[in-house]
Formats: C-alpha cells, structure tokens, sequence
C-alpha cells in the first residue's frame, strides 16, 4: 500500500546551527537538507546564515559560498551556473527549479533547500539519477531512419517541421518536472515521467524520424504513458518554462487519431 | 538483491500495448454525463410533490427509460474506470491490486445490471 509517513530512518531532524561569521545586517538564513549515507545517522537539516553584501546573487551562488567558507562537507551537483546543465536541480522553498537560475530575493525568509523529492538520495543534495536516465535511454532517444542519409547533404527538414520541436528541444533533462509529480511518485518503477515523455514526443513529432509508429507502439501503456492524470505540476515547475502536459496531452491524441 | 541493469529494470515486461481504450471511455462516458445528469436532476426537481401515478407514467416513456438507463450504465462504467485507475495508482501489493480490481468491476457491473432491471421493471410494468 501507499506509505503515508516516512520511515524511522528517513525521518529529518534538527541539525547544526552554524554560527554567522561576519557582522553585517544584510544576512540571510539558508536550511539545507543534509544525509551522509557513511554516518548511519538521520538526514537533518543545517542552518547557515550568510552575509548578502559578500554574496552572489542566485541560490546556486549562496550554496558555493557555504561548501567554499563554511562547511566544505556540503555536497550538491552544479556545472555550467546558467540553467543549461541541469546539474543543480532541486527543491528550493517548496519548489523544484535550478539553483543556479533561482534568485536569492524570490525567496522571501528562510530558504529551504533539499534534493529533489521522492529519489533516492546519495549525499545530500545529490539524488541518485539511474533509473531516470535509463528510463530516459528506453525511448530510444536518437534519430532513427530506413531511408539512406543523402550522400551529398544532411537531412532536411522544412521551417515549419523544424518550428514543432520548439519548446521540446530546450528540454535539458534536469529532472524537476518529473521529481514533481505525484504520479512519477508513486509509480516511477513504470510510469515514464514527464520529462521522458516531453523527450519522447520530441522524437515522435521529428519530421526526419521514420519510427514514429514503433515510439507510439512502445508507450501505450496504462503505466508508461497513462499515469499521467494531468496534474499538471510538470509545467508549472520547469524551470525553462516547458510544457511537459502538453506534450504527453499530444501523445495521447496521436494515439487515438492513429485507431 | 538484484544485478539486472538499469536499462534492464527500466524495460521491464515491455509495454501493454493497451491503455488507449480505457482512456478513451473514461472521456466519452464523462463527455456523454454532463447533459444527462443535467437532465436527470432538472427531470427529479421538476417530479418534486408529485405523486406515484406521475413518476411511473413518467419513467413508462420509452425515451425517458431508455434515457435512464443510459444515465445508470455511463454513471457505473465512468465509476468502475476512475476507480481502476485509483487502484493501480496506489496499491502496489500484486494480489492486493488484483483482488480489488476484481472487486470493482464485480460491484459496479452487479449495481449498473440492479439498476437497469429497476427501471425496466417500471417502464415494463412489472
């Protein structure tokens, strides 16, 4: 059955208080989530509070500043700082978005920081990413083709086929959306996902791709593509302002115009 | 303990190939449901007071039965679908998740088959 409560070990209790180091009264409170899988303890959460004048302006900038002059155990994902990796994604007050793309001022008091829901988590921040990936790899998520490439030239797509993959193509797979919804929650272990269905409809509407039937065949599913009970939480969290309910609506409406 | 890949686990039993049906159904049973139970409830409001004689010469009309029981069948159907999804969403117990699927569609076939006998039976003149 559903687990309403968390088990005994899961549970987050209250962790270090780390004293402020500069006295300044532009300051700003950051709880972040911390488990270390090696202590045998409790994930807790640590206060950190942080001078603003001497501070970058996103979350993503507040949490180099804590690993760089506070606490260099603190451990989270981050590369590229400008919401193109998709490295730093996790739940920041309540929602799941990019650090690096998060503005400190969004968030009006404490900033609640900690990994993204519902995965399992390596260290911290870092959730542990396997099963999203290979279920990202299971769509098959490559061109795939029975005419010969020209010899001479690429394959050509027309303005208009190549305007459908706006708004799927700048899917950078940071996993927010699907780590939102309550559906991919409960049933990840076969539901898709947000996310891979955006990606999987990129494919199927690629004017170039010649498998589109065989990707429809492999997602009629009641798991892999009809958990989706448009809640909606997919487009409302991403972070690159995608719609991820739309793209899986347009799955099921090839589906039926394909009887 | 299991050394199955990632891919592996991710594929699992491959895909149904089903699913599409039931999606189907559950829109056209609701699309269908707003104006009969708009019907149906403007239909009882306007039997208030009115007395036995008026509420079976009523349901005796062909029309009128037969708009009843489509009201009944679309009502369970739309019911049994809705709930299956419930069940598959969060009991994750296989035989639990078995039995009470059985369950539903047991329950909402015998009370939707009740029905349509209990209106037959009026408009028939049983």
């Amino acid at each position: 059955m559903v687990e309403f409560t968390l088990p005994a070990n899961s549970k987050i209790k209250r962790g270090i208080t780390h004293p402020r180091s500069e006295r300044t009264n532009n300051t700003k409170s950051f709880k972040v989530y911390r488990w270390d899988p090696d202590s045998g303890e409790n994930p807790r959460t640590d206060l950190y509070e942080l001078d603003m004048d001497r501070c970058g302006p996103m979350v993503l900038d507040a949490l180099i500043k804590i690993k760089d002059e506070i606490d260099p155990s603190l451990t989270f994902r981050r590369s590229c700082r400008e919401g193109i990796c998709g490295s730093c994604a996790m739940n920041i007050d309540g929602t799941n978005t990019l650090a690096c793309t998060k503005p400190i001022e969004d968030v009006k008091s404490v900033v609640k920081i900690y990994p993204l829901p519902h995965m399992p988590v390596v260290k911290d921040l870092v959730p542990d990413m396997t099963h999203f990936y290979a279920q990202y790899a299971s769509i098959k998520p490559w061109l795939q083709t029975r005419t010969p490439a020209p010899p001479d030239r690429e394959r050509l797509q027309s303005k208009e086929e190549r305007a459908r993959l706006d708004g799927l193509y700048e899917c950078i797979l940071c996993a927010c959306c699907s780590t939102s919804c309550p559906s991919y929650w409960w049933n990840a272990d076969r539901y898709l996902g947000p996310a891979i269905l955006l990606q999987a409809y990129r494919w199927i509407v690629d004017s170039r791709d010649e498998a589109t039937g065989e990707r429809l065949d492999d997602l009629v599913d009641p798991f892999r593509l009809y958990r989706c009970h448009t809640i909606m939480n997919c487009s409302k969290t991403c972070p690159k302002s995608l719609n991820p309910g739309k793209a899986i609506a347009e799955i099921k409406k090839l589906i039926v115009a394909r009887r | 303990m299991s050394l199955r890949t990632p891919l592996g686990r991710a594929v699992g039993l491959g895909s149904a190939k089903e699913g599409v049906s039931h999606w189907w159904w559950q829109r056209v049973t609701s699309v269908v449901l707003i104006p009969l139970s708009l019907w149906f409830v403007f239909s009882l409001a306007s039997l208030v007071g009115a007395d036995y004689q008026t509420v079976v010469d009523w349901m005796r009309s062909p029309i009128i039965a037969a708009l009843l029981i489509m009201f009944v069948i679309s009502t369970f159907y739309h019911a049994q679908l809705g709930v299956q999804v419930v069940i598959e969403d969060y009991i994750h117990t296989e035989w639990l998740k078995m039995a009470s699927s059985l369950a539903l569609s047991f329950v909402t076939a015998f009370l939707s088959l009740v029905a349509v006998v209990l209106v037959l039976r009026v408009a028939l003149g049983g």
